[in-house]
């Protein structure tokens, strides 16, 4: 008798934890480049590691977690509704300034202007920061005086198009964070900038 | 009397405090339908522009949807008939470094992870009632089914 019981009570454990009822479910998806991170799922009962293209776990009401089927891509169809109303991602822009300058754009930064603002129309309560940089040219002083200036300078170009910002931040950084290394003394176009984030 | 205005004060105090605890974590990006954000007890609609503290609560309806931009540049929604509660929130704008820390009660979340799971992975944490959720610089889903929380 008991030797029929035991393997039929593993059988009917083994059955209920196939067909046990999903409590939670996670996809993994790849980003818009195709690059997949990973997560790390802990449950009551075990752990799994996610780090594929739409890997799925999901834990049962044995509160076990376990690999589950990917539905592949379908899973971006099943989950629509939440992704679609993922917000847009942020972007940046850079302007560039004339040497020594706090007040003239290089002309090729210009037509950024026009771009920032209609980025900043099609974004709901946009978020901005202004980050003002400079070369080496001049002491650490006089330099974040400068960054300062320049990022000013941009905030009212963007004022001036009519800007509107749910919040905004603006900053100096001076030669702090120079985007070509140089020594110190060094002009370099690239370094004196002013770095716009909108988000 | 004196313990009618003792116990206010207390009250007060408490809601002071909590306010005072209470981080910036984000602001809303987009809403469809109706959704309410739960505040110490009191509700109110979702409205794009909201600012969303620490220990607040969304909740959506059968259509509804809501899209959210975390301070470090993590990008969440919450899908139909969720409830997400945002527990932590701390992030250094300079250094990067920072904690999250949120619940899918029930419904639906979309994440993609900002600065902070770049910086300190090991702070970011999301939990459904079965399962918590470590994050390392990734997108993802979150189901936590429909349940009557």
């Amino acid at each position: 008798m008991d030797l029929i019981v035991v393997p039929v009570l593993a059988g009917l454990a083994y059955l209920m934890s196939q067909n046990a009822a999903t409590l939670d479910q996670v996809v993994l998806l790849p980003d818009a480049n195709g690059k997949v991170g990973e997560v790390v799922i802990k449950a009551r009962h075990g752990v799994q590691v996610l780090n594929s293209a739409y890997a799925t776990a999901r834990t049962t009401g044995l509160q076990a977690v376990m690999p589950s089927n990917s539905e592949g891509a379908g899973a971006r169809e099943r989950y629509a509704a939440a992704l679609h109303a993922l917000p847009p991602k942020p972007v940046s822009f850079t302007v560039y300034f004339a040497s020594g300058s706090d007040t003239e754009l290089t002309p090729e930064s210009l037509p950024m202007i026009e771009q920032m603002k209609k980025t900043l129309l099609e974004r709901p309560a946009p978020e901005i920061t202004v980050i003002g940089h400079t070369d080496t040219v001049g002491s650490p002083a006089l330099n974040d005086d400068l960054s300062l200036a320049r990022a000013a300078t941009v905030h009212d170009l963007l004022v001036k198009v009519g800007l509107q910002a749910a919040s905004l931040d603006v900053a100096g950084r001076g030669e702090r964070e120079l985007l070509i290394p140089t020594g110190d003394e060094v002009a370099e176009e690239k370094n004196r900038r002013v770095e716009i984030n909108i988000r | 009397m004196p313990y009618k205005t003792l116990s206010a004060l207390c009250l007060a105090a408490t809601l002071l405090a909590g306010a005072a605890h209470a981080q910036l974590a984000g602001v809303v990006k987009g809403v469809k339908g109706a959704a309410t954000l739960d505040r110490l007890g009191s509700q109110q609609a979702v409205v794009v522009g909201a600012k969303v503290f620490t220990s607040d609560r969304i909740v959506t309806g059968a259509d509804s949807s809501v899209g959210i931009m975390l301070r470090d540049s993590t990008m969440l929604s919450a899908g139909p008939n969720t409830v997400l509660q945002m527990n932590k929130f701390a992030f250094n704008s300079t250094t990067h470094a920072g904690s999250i820390d949120a619940t899918v009660k029930r419904g639906t979340v979309a994440v993609i992870s900002g600065k902070i799971a770049k910086a300190t992975p090991e702070n970011v944490s999301f939990s459904t009632p079965s399962m918590t959720l470590g994050v390392r610089g990734t997108e993802f889903i979150i189901d936590a089914g429909q349940r009557s929380e």
